[in-house]
């Protein structure tokens, strides 16, 4: 009886103590946002604020660091996920605001770092854009589909959407992505199961892996009867992701626990099935973890292989808008890139869920 | 009447003068040496020795998971031909992270070609033997160590080998779960009478479960004593009191504590 009453007013001292650092909190959350605001105000009326207007955004971002942290303790658990999407969404498009006000005000060289809202109109003026002189556009056009169906069947759409800048790219990485994938990791699950393969090749693929396959471009190009056409840029492309896969998978391989192998033996699987049972699934995590680089490897190789030497694609847009000193559409063409990147970073985790179920 | 049988079939499990060397930078390290052993047909085998004496080896090599320096080991096959001779239990599990218990426990029939309606049902069998029928759809991360440590006895169980080798199985639980699991394990052998070779390092679990309990001396692995268990059975915790368990685990003990002594004194 006795030792419930003494707990019970030790827990009314904590819920007190508790509910004073709550109000302490909102009282530094007041203040930090109150001494930002008079310290901007103070250099406005000074007329400093534009000769300090750097340092004082970049001192801003601390403050928001800190009013972040106190909000982020006064946040009541149900309000726990909103807050944190307020964090991941809120802080891009505060910075995306601030590029946007600093460019409107003078603060930026807008001729060479225009504003979102000028880079969003550049977008979608290459969105809606046809280019007569090269025959291509952005997307395809594809509210024309219908149109174009009605006339001439499956090979006008196929006509219309050959000529999209953003369909070659993704036609690229993906066919360079699935061809150098697959071989890939099978080689890989080679070199991880076989010493003998593994002494022979290891060092080649580090070799090869940290070559910049840019630079190994021109050769692919002499290997094809076209090397101007599509397929040495496919080839390139799978070529890095396949000495990545390969040098990736093999340390997936190596890093099943033994146990499994002789548990897969013992239980009677041999050859497919040992790897389609025990090694495939074994190596998963580090597989998809290697996909998620090559991925971003196929990304960085396409683009500049479009930039060099390709007549379509989003790399070429955004290099030849910077050659003829068209900033918002260069940049246009870095956020489809980005974004390319973004979805196809998405549909790979959607594939490993569907593939590691046992991963939640 | 145990003596008898063993003089006229050919035991289950017949090892002879089996070794086990490694090659290693400063010589030949010798891991067993010349260990003979015969487990006759439904008899329930306890090896019993210091850590690094070889018995998990030595099961690894019946297993055919590790290869036989000298000697031979032979498991006779029964009558029906496409039984699997063993299914190994191993110490850690070893049950695949990316199947479901129903899976898991259906790994064995998969390989060898039976179907999945027939595979699932036996799977789900044995599951319910051993309470974890609500979790076959489970993955492993999703259930305990104990529950994990019973999908890999039934998973071996469901198999149906002719010998079941198990690998210090109990060694990584906490002591109520493995008195749980042992009292599980004398039910199930009651009702099944596989041929078991069970490694061990506790001298109780060797006592309660076993038929023989065979002591290995310290590196290199050798033969040191066997020592025949005649205790009533069916056998469950309750045997643990009997005086003749006592006096079963001091005999043995007696033998085994110089053993360690000398391991734990040969060691750098």
């Amino acid at each position: 009886m006795t030792v419930t009453s003494a707990n019970e007013t030790e827990m009314g001292r904590e819920t007190a103590a508790r509910a004073t650092g709550g109000s302490n909190d909102k009282r530094a959350l007041v203040l930090l946002i109150a001494g930002g605001l008079a310290a901007h105000a103070l250099l406005a009326v000074l007329g400093l604020w534009r000769d300090f207007a750097w340092p004082a955004i970049g001192l801003s971002f601390t403050l928001l660091v800190l009013i972040g942290e106190r909000a982020g303790r006064i946040v009541p658990v149900r309000g726990r996920g909103i807050y944190e999407r307020t964090l991941a969404f809120g802080f891009p498009a505060l910075v995306l605001l601030v590029w946007q006000l600093a460019g409107d005000y003078g603060l930026l060289n807008t001729t060479w770092f225009p504003q979102p809202s000028r880079i969003a109109a550049g977008l979608w003026d290459l969105t809606v854009r046809y280019d007569r002189f090269s025959g291509t556009s952005l997307l395809g056009r594809p509210w024309l589909i219908p149109e174009v169906y009605a006339a001439d069947g499956m090979a006008g759409v196929w006509k219309l959407l050959s000529e999209s800048h953003l369909l070659a790219t993704v036609g690229r990485v993906l066919g360079g992505f699935l061809l150098g994938a697959v071989p890939g990791v099978l080689l890989g699950v080679v070199m991880g199961m076989n010493q003998t393969v593994r002494l022979m090749l290891d060092t080649t693929l580090s070799a090869i892996y940290v070559l910049p396959k840019i630079a190994i471009f021109p050769i692919v190009m002499l290997m094809f009867a076209d090397p101007f056409g599509e397929a040495p840029k496919i080839v390139v492309v799978a070529l890095a992701v396949f000495i990545l896969m390969a040098i990736n998978t093999m340390a997936g391989v190596r890093g099943i626990d033994k146990v499994y192998l002789m548990a897969g033996r013992n239980y009677g699987a041999r050859g497919w099935s040992m790897l389609r049972h025990v090694i495939l699934p074994g190596a998963m995590p580090v597989i998809f973890a290697g996909l998620r680089i090559a991925l971003g490897t196929a990304m960085i190789v396409i683009i500049s292989v479009e930039f060099v030497r390709a007549k379509q694609g989003v790399g070429y847009i955004t290099f030849y808008y910077w050659e003829v000193l068209n900033p918002e559409k260069m940049y246009a063409g870095l956020v489809v890139v980005m974004a390319l990147g973004v979805l196809l970073t998405y549909g790979l985790q959607w594939l490993q869920r569907r593939l590691m179920p046992w991963q939640r | 009447m145990t003596s008898a049988v063993h003089a006229v079939v050919a035991p289950k499990i017949g090892a002879r003068n089996v070794s086990k060397h490694y090659p290693t930078a400063d010589g030949v390290m010798v891991a067993l040496e010349d260990f003979s052993l015969d487990v006759a047909d439904g008899e329930f085998v306890c090896i019993v020795g210091p850590s690094g004496c070889g018995k998990s080896t030595f099961l690894r090599m019946v297993a055919g998971l590790e290869s036989i320096s000298q000697g031979a080991i032979e498991i006779r096959p029964g009558a029906d031909a496409n039984k699997p001779l063993n299914s190994v239990v191993f110490q850690e599990y070893a049950i695949f992270p990316w199947k479901t218990l129903a899976d898991n426990v259906a790994f064995g029939l998969q390989m060898r070609g039976i179907g999945r309606k027939e595979r699932l049902d036996t799977a789900r069998f044995w599951l319910d033997r051993v309470g974890l029928s609500k979790f076959a759809d489970y993955y492993p991360h999703q259930i305990s160590g104990g529950m994990k440590q019973r999908v890999s006895i039934v998973r071996a169980l469901a198999n149906d080998p002719e010998v079941l080798l198990m690998d210090e199985p109990l060694g990584a639980l906490d002591a109520q779960t493995r008195v749980v699991i042992q009292e599980e394990l004398l039910r199930i052998w009651e009702e099944t009478r596989k041929t078991v070779l069970y490694i061990t390092h506790s001298l109780d679990e060797a006592v309660l479960l076993g038929d023989r309990v065979i002591l290995m001396s310290a590196q290199p692995g050798r033969h040191l004593a066997t020592f025949r268990i005649d205790l009533p059975r069916p056998r469950s915790i309750a045997t643990t009191n009997l005086p003749a368990f006592a006096e079963y685990r001091a005999a043995i003990w007696e033998k085994l504590s110089a053993e360690v002594t000398r391991a734990m004194e040969a060691r750098p």
